[in-house]
């Protein structure tokens, strides 16, 4: 230990306290997602492939891919959009603008999901509308891309803000003063400069783009093979105490879960990301 | 050119880059399309229900019970984080040990796993035939199906909040102000007492409110292992969805509106608790 | 009486410290002097037990202090960065030391408000107790950090770069009045600069450091005028260093002077290429190339004399000089 003695704890101490916060980690995390594989594979390989090649598992992921490669485009054009607006020019109001931007991830999933029941639903404001040139938008996918696009939203705007504010102007500045348009200065300099952050942003995004429940559960009306996402058709087995199936499709989540961990700490590691993110 | 008069006319400072009118633009109409308009739905709804009516099915008795749920248990996962938390944070920031960047990033699992991945996984570990809960219930202790599965849910969901809070502030905490406080005669606990602790304070509580606001509105990862018994183990989210499985569309948005006042005000409270620490201590 | 005895630290592979011996006598104003890595700090936190050496001891008072810890010690710490508890007052970081002593040995409440209250008026901050740090300028921050470290009454303080992070104007003034403080305390006290003038100016005594060895203990007077290695002379003030005697592949000693040492002569004289000129203080400052070698040489001659023009050449006669043998700057043997 380089540390000198006076300003850190014994050995033993130190010791005591990494076997607690390991077991703590142990426990609460690490337990819940060895659980999920050792389930989904209880019965062998054999039902676990099966429990992950019905028509209705094979539904649900196509779906769930759908929604992503729907809403996490769209968040990340926003995304980038908002952070060059806020972090590139001065204005009044900016940080209202923030915290507005901010918003969804204090709201409760449910509560996403209900807003847009309470707008486009049978007897919401635009349901009559809706039903009488025969759009349907809740109970389809429509309605779970908005949902997801609505939880989703801050993500990768969240990412870039403190980067692109960090970063300052000055190359952007530069650009400018060399002839560079517009579209060339995001494209050779800003672009360059956070495309590690951005992607940051993106994983993220889309992590919970194929992972939400609450939201897309109360807006998608859980049609098996139609409006059934891979978290919502997690649950649908789960209640038929078709734990094997349910935890397959879970284990196919889990390890997008993994993945993204994995490909964030790299991010982290090459990038110096220094990360201090805490709301998602 | 109209330059210098468009430049003399903005609300906004002059830049010379270009671009933000599209971009502003862009945010503001997608903002106000995806979130604004619908979050304001809600309200523009409550409103038209008027006063008794709000209160008789934002306030009945099952809400209340929904309310207290959520909020208890939320508020005891997020003081359980608290504690774990930081030692966790601690023990990530100041020691060394084999596996810490494993552990590092295992800790960020609860953003990246999905919530009713967790759900089944938290139910099958606690269930009565579970990994645990077959040692547990012979203790006596339940855990699924009661509150306390809650609360285990919410502590799984919560703990990155906190960690991730902290972290950053404890590594900035400069080892030259413990050295102060060793120059200065104090001992190890009484240095963690009277210069750490206060210093991570609000990191601390802002990791416990980000955890408890979202603690209040979680829904995948309780649902399962909470039996959902009404009075009981029901929390406030599951209330919305029951009531809009029965159609009962007045119900669930007064509830929801209530629960989002909650967080707006939980949200207001970390602000202020941020920008006054920012003040006194100049950080 | 603090004594170092053949202190020896190492960093991994980096010795920080080697053999060290060093005597710092009551009431003294001791200053550390050297480049970044000389190992002054070390040797300063070595001495207050915030580092621990691998060998040697360190006395207090004839006592072995080596294995107490830091909060035993007794010595007053003054950081670089001053190290103030930011959620404090002002005045509960001055009473800090108090507060945490043992119930039995604590003073009273309002007996440690009333010390606190004097020490803040003894660094002339009366009035600013109820203030948070954020809220202080460097100075006010740096005589902060002092009272704190005063309130423990001390035997010893030690002071790491006590200056460095304060502008140019604000450090002389803190320079003399800490100057003023130290004769009126009558403290032992040990500081760690890498500012010469800074060590010349306050120091009873100076330790010029390098490569984790003492390189020379002295007066300010002696350090200047009689330095003892090739490190001291060309460290501590200008100097100019030209070879001594022919070039001849092996050993070569070396001339140091420095540059108000040298006069202008008629004749006998080394010819100086004069390059470029300027005013400094009461002197015209000379840069120029010796004829001989072509070196760069730079004098100061008094203004009383006729300004060199670039492109003239002067003839110049080092008065005072030293002769150091062979080795290259700092180096150890």
């Amino acid at each position: 230990m380089s540390r000198p003695r006076s300003t850190t704890e014994g050995r033993l101490t130190q010791i005591v306290l990494i076997v607690l916060a390991l077991a703590f980690l142990g426990v609460f995390l690490l337990l819940p997602l060895i659980v999920v594989f050792s389930e989904a594979l209880k019965q062998g390989l054999g039902p676990f492939l099966d429990a992950v090649h019905t028509p209705d598992a094979l539904a649900a992921i196509k779906l769930t891919l759908l929604i992503a490669a729907i809403s996490v485009p769209l968040n990340m054009v926003f995304g980038v959009a908002a952070s060059w607006a806020i972090t590139k020019f001065h204005f009044p109001g900016k940080s209202l603008l923030i915290t507005l931007i901010d918003l969804p991830f204090s709201v409760s999933p449910v509560v996403s999901g209900l807003i847009f029941v309470l707008l486009f639903g049978a007897q919401g404001w635009f349901g009559p509308w809706l039903a009488a040139h025969d759009l349907k938008i809740i109970f389809a996918v429509p309605g779970i891309v908005l949902a997801t696009v609505f939880i989703t939203f801050p993500f990768v705007a969240r990412e870039l803000i403190p980067l692109m504010m960090e970063q300052g102007k000055d190359d952007e500045e530069a650009a400018v003063s060399l002839g560079a348009n517009g579209w060339q200065v995001f494209r050779h300099v800003t672009l360059p400069n956070i495309r590690w952050g951005l992607l940051y942003g993106v994983l993220l995004c889309n992590a919970r783009a194929m992972g939400e429940f609450g939201a897309v559960s109360v807006v998608s009306g859980h049609i098996r093979g139609l409006t059934n996402t891979m978290p919502l058709h997690v649950e649908i087995l789960y209640n038929e105490y078709d734990f094997v199936g349910a935890f397959a499709v879970a284990s196919l989540l889990a390890l997008l879960a993994l993945v993204t961990l994995v490909a964030k700490t790299i991010l982290e590691w090459r990038f110096d990301l220094h990360h201090t993110g805490a709301g998602h | 050119m109209s330059r210098t008069l468009s430049r003399a006319k903005s609300w906004r400072q002059p830049s010379v880059l270009p671009g933000f009118g599209l971009t502003f633009g862009v945010t503001l109409a997608w903002l106000t399309l995806i979130v604004l308009v619908p979050l304001a739905s809600i309200f523009i709804r409550s409103a038209g229900m008027g006063w008794s009516e709000f209160v008789a099915v934002g306030f009945s008795d099952r809400a209340l019970a929904a309310y207290r749920v959520s909020f208890g248990t939320a508020a005891a996962a997020g003081l359980v984080n608290a504690v774990s938390g930081l030692l966790v944070a601690w023990v990530l920031v100041r020691y060394a040990f084999p596996g810490k960047r494993v552990i590092s990033a295992l800790v960020d699992l609860p953003f990246a796993l999905p919530t009713a991945v967790a759900g089944i996984a938290l139910t099958a570990l606690y269930a009565p035939t579970g990994w645990l809960g077959q040692f547990l219930e012979p203790l006596g202790l339940k855990v699924a199906f009661t509150p306390v599965g809650i609360v285990v849910a919410l502590v799984f969901i919560g703990l990155p909040f906190v960690v991730r809070s902290v972290e950053p502030v404890l590594a900035d905490l400069g080892r030259d102000v413990e050295e102060a406080a060793a120059t200065l005669g104090a001992t190890r606990l009484q240095t963690f007492r009277r210069v750490i602790v206060p210093a991570i304070a609000p990191a601390l509580l802002t990791g416990f409110a980000l955890a408890f606001a979202r603690g209040v509105g979680e829904y995948g990862s309780v649902i399962f292992i909470a039996g959902n018994m009404p009075g009981k183990t029901e929390i406030a989210p599951l209330l919305i969805v029951t009531q809009l499985e029965q159609y009962a569309y007045a119900g669930a948005t007064a509830i929801a509106t209530v629960m989002m006042l909650a967080s707006f005000l939980i949200l207001l409270v970390i602000n202020l608790i941020q920008a006054a620490s920012r003040r006194r201590m100049g950080a | 009486m603090i004594r170092v005895q053949n202190v020896t630290k190492r960093f991994g592979d980096f010795a920080a410290l080697h053999g060290i011996d060093l005597e710092v006598r009551p009431g003294e104003f001791i200053a550390l002097l050297g480049p970044s890595g000389s190992g002054k700090t070390t040797l300063l936190r070595i001495i207050a037990g915030l580092e621990f050496q691998d060998s040697g001891q360190v006395l207090f008072s004839g006592e072995d202090v080596s294995d107490r810890k830091v909060a035993d010690r007794h010595v007053g710490f003054v950081f670089q960065h001053y190290a103030l508890f930011r959620h404090m007052t002002v005045a509960d970081n001055v009473a800090f030391g108090l507060t945490v002593r043992k119930r039995r040995d604590r003073p009273s409440r309002a007996a440690i408000a009333a010390r606190a209250e004097e020490l803040l008026r003894l660094v002339q901050l009366d009035g600013l107790g109820d203030r948070y740090p954020a809220q202080l300028s460097g100075g006010q921050r740096q005589r902060v950090a002092l009272a704190r470290a005063l309130a423990i009454e001390p035997r010893l303080l030690l002071l790491d770069e006590p200056f460095g992070a304060l502008d140019a104007k604000v450090r002389k003034d803190l320079r003399r009045w800490l100057r003023e403080l130290h004769k009126q305390m009558g403290l032992t006290s040990v500081f760690v600069t890498h500012d010469q003038e800074e060590a010349l100016e306050l120091a009873d005594r100076v330790v010029v450091m390098n490569n984790g060895v003492i390189e020379q203990v002295g007066t300010p007077e002696e350090i200047y005028m009689h330095p003892a290695t090739p490190f001291v002379s060309h460290f501590v003030g200008e100097t100019n260093r030209i070879p001594a005697g022919p070039a001849s592949g092996g050993a070569r000693d070396e001339v140091h002077f420095r540059p108000h040492d040298v006069e202008v002569v008629r004749e006998g004289g080394e010819a100086l290429l004069v390059d470029n000129v300027f005013r400094k203080g009461g002197a015209w400052r000379v840069e120029g190339a010796l004829a001989e070698g072509g070196l760069i040489v730079e004098i100061d001659i008094d203004v009383a004399q006729p300004r060199p023009n670039p492109g003239e050449t002067v003839l110049i006669r080092p008065v005072r000089s030293r002769v150091f043998n062979a080795n290259p700057e700092g180096a150890q043997p």
